[in-house]
């Protein structure tokens, strides 16, 4: 009887016993690719979005837009991004090739001009669309683009989460540093915080209504950004995700921009 | 058999794929001060203007099939010429994995450059909207995309040509003398019908864009013949060559820098010239710790026809600053300076514009011209510096 016992707490610290080997650096890296390998496969996306930019006044302005995106094996994925709203800035489209350390490929389609423009990637911490969030923030989340370190577990509003602190590794970005709020059950985000090129707190985005999608993939309904250096914030509304459309290469080359909708 | 034709129209009205039946566009109102007396006492220092803009948009076939409407109106309160109507695009567009055909009339875009458009060719120029030849009509064609690894190859058959538009007796600002439309003139007999060819292939290696095109057929820029009316005035008239044209655009997108070039080869129109343009855009992201963008432009145009060329790019140094606000309002204000480095004359452009709540837009431009010589063609709007006030509500 004894010895029967004996097996399985061996079992049992086997793998706890490797969990004390592994440095926090390891750790992290370890959580870092287990999201990635299990927000892998989706193939295609699209989804619309609902932005709320907000002053420190409270005064709000609104731009919709709907976003495709198609996973690359071996790269960063490509997407493309075509406004509804404001009105004076509809049909207006935005093409990344992403990669995870070479530059990003973008382009800019301006509808009055019917003008296709290749634009600099080098512009990471700039604002998207005036909001407060960073075209980084919203680029392709690759493993390479960061290194990694585990700080400790905690409880964030009944939810277990790995805290990860993660070291920009790609050129021109405006964070030193952020930390992940990582949910043990999806591995996608619960809350993260970016400090600035002086290591201050900027912002804090808090993602929130994830559902599941294929019985696979998680995704946020809601995610606010709070800058804590200019009292401004930016929500943005997730609505009607779709996957596997058999949307290909043709579907985000710079054909594609003339004609996106 | 009509009958059969409306319900099969409707079918395609009424079906589900989005966006199906979509409407957008803008109104808008624009006001012009010109700041010195005219130098014809028949044009006027102030000038209201209305514009309508409405888009229909319709898509089917899982959106490879679509139908787009854009005519275009504006109601001039001096310039006769002005007020015009446009049909700046009706256009049916099929898209199949290795090819695109557009059927209509519509609207195409080439090249990087920013102070001119040297190698854009395909639409004419609406003159009277804007000296900055931005604004174009809408082009009837048959253009077939081939798509390929290697890159796509247009291919355009343009049936029917579209005259320039030029500011009337009372518009400002405008050539001197005025030019008359009526006189126009055509090198080929089939006057605007002749059929207009092009071809262009465009692609992208690395951080390079480039694009390599032919145009043969009607030039979109007559030469201006001062002509004797029947009225026995002074006039000028246009004078529709036909060119052969040769072009490549490139840019090299190295970080914050862009590198451009324009180049063409033209023949056909008196004698056979080169004109180039090249510079650069650098961009220096979020100036001074704020979310500004400020880019620094450099360019310089030449023409090798020199001081007789109908162009007043034929030896110029540009230089200009965008700033970028990136704020909810998405303001924006360019500035550009052109100087003719022969003549010393000089051409200051500012521009700016902002959101007002979600649907309003202001836009205000300033065009001045400073020391400009007789020789050259900027010479006849010298005298018309303006500033420019325009509001538009957007749906």
């Amino acid at each position: 009887m004894r010895k029967n016992c004996f097996l399985p707490i061996l079992l049992l610290i086997l793998p706890l016993h490797n969990a004390f080997a592994e440095t926090a650096e390891e750790k992290g890296l370890a959580i870092a690719v287990e999201a990635d390998k299990r927000d892998t496969g989706w193939v295609d996306q699209t989804a619309d979005l609902e932005m709320i930019l907000t002053n420190k006044h409270g005064e709000s302005s609104r731009r919709t837009m709907k976003l495709k995106s198609l996973e690359v094996d071996g790269d960063g994925d490509k997407s493309l991004t075509i406004f509804d709203k404001p009105r004076d800035i509809k049909g207006t489209a935005f093409l990344s090739h992403t990669h995870a350390l070479k530059p990003d490929d973008q382009w800019l389609y301006l509808p009055a001009l019917k003008r296709i423009k290749r634009i600099s990637s080098a512009n990471k911490s700039g604002p998207f669309v005036g909001s407060e969030f960073a075209y980084e923030d919203l680029s392709s989340q690759e493993v390479e683009k960061y290194t990694y370190k585990w700080l400790r577990d905690e409880t964030i509003d009944g939810h277990d989460v790995f805290v990860i602190e993660r070291f920009p590794q790609y050129k021109n970005s405006g964070y030193t540093r952020q930390i992940s709020w990582m949910d043990k059950e999806m591995y996608q985000p619960r809350k993260v915080e970016f400090y600035d090129r002086k290591n201050t707190l900027l912002k804090t985005l808090v993602s929130s209504d994830y559902e599941q999608y294929l019985d696979q993939y998680w995704r946020p309904g809601k995610m606010e950004m709070v800058n804590h250096q200019t009292g401004k914030k930016t929500d943005l509304i997730w609505k009607d995700y779709q996957f596997k459309n058999g949307l290909g290469d043709r579907d985000f080359d710079r054909n594609t921009l003339k004609r996106a909708r | 058999m009509k009958y059969k034709i409306f319900i099969f129209l409707f079918a395609i009205l009424i079906s589900t794929n989005t966006p199906a039946n979509e409407w957008s566009g803008y109104l808008g109102t624009e006001f012009r001060y010109f700041t010195q007396d005219p130098r014809d006492p028949g044009q006027h220092d102030e000038n209201l203007s209305l514009v309508f803009e409405p888009e229909y948009y319709h898509e089917w076939d899982k959106g490879t099939q679509s139908l787009a409407f854009v005519p275009f109106f504006r109601l001039d309160q001096h310039d006769n010429e002005r007020t015009h109507f446009d049909i700046r695009e009706l256009t049916w567009l099929k898209v199949a994995e290795n090819w695109e055909l557009r059927v209509g009339l519509r609207k195409v875009f080439w090249g990087v450059i920013e102070f001119q458009h040297l190698v854009d060719i395909i639409n004419q120029t609406d003159l009277v909207e804007n000296i900055d030849t931005e604004d174009k009509l809408g082009q009837p064609m048959i253009n077939l995309a081939l798509i390929n690894d290697w890159g796509t190859v247009d291919l355009f058959i343009m049936p029917y040509f579209r005259e320039r538009t030029f500011p009337g007796i009372e518009g400002r600002p405008r050539n001197q003398p005025v030019v008359d439309t009526d006189l126009s003139k055509y090198e080929s007999s089939a006057e605007e019908k002749h059929i207009d060819l092009a071809i262009r292939y465009s692609h992208y290696f690395g951080d390079w864009d480039i694009g390599v095109a032919h145009f043969y057929g009607t030039s979109r820029d007559p030469r201006l013949l001062p002509t004797v009316n029947r009225s026995g005035a002074l006039i000028l008239a246009p004078f529709y060559d036909i060119i052969n044209q040769t072009s490549i655009d490139l840019q090299a997108t190295k970080g914050n820098m862009l590198w451009k070039l324009e180049a063409l080869h033209r023949s056909g129109q008196g004698e056979t010239y080169n004109a180039v343009a090249g510079g650069f855009e650098y961009t220096f992201v979020g100036i001074f710790d704020s979310a500004i963008d400020l880019g620094v432009l450099g360019e310089y145009h030449y023409d090798d026809r020199g001081e007789s060329a109908a162009t007043i790019f034929e030896d110029d140094l540009a230089t200009g600053m965008r700033f970028a606000f990136n704020d909810a309002q998405s303001s924006e204000i360019l500035m550009g300076l052109i100087w003719d480095r022969n003549t010393g004359g000089k051409f200051l452009n500012i521009e700016a514009s902002r959101r007002i709540g979600n649907d309003w837009l202001l836009e205000m431009e300033t065009r001045l011209l400073f020391n400009q010589s007789s020789s050259d063609p900027a010479f006849a709007i010298s005298r018309d510096d303006y500033l420019e006030l325009f509001l538009t509500y957007n749906f």
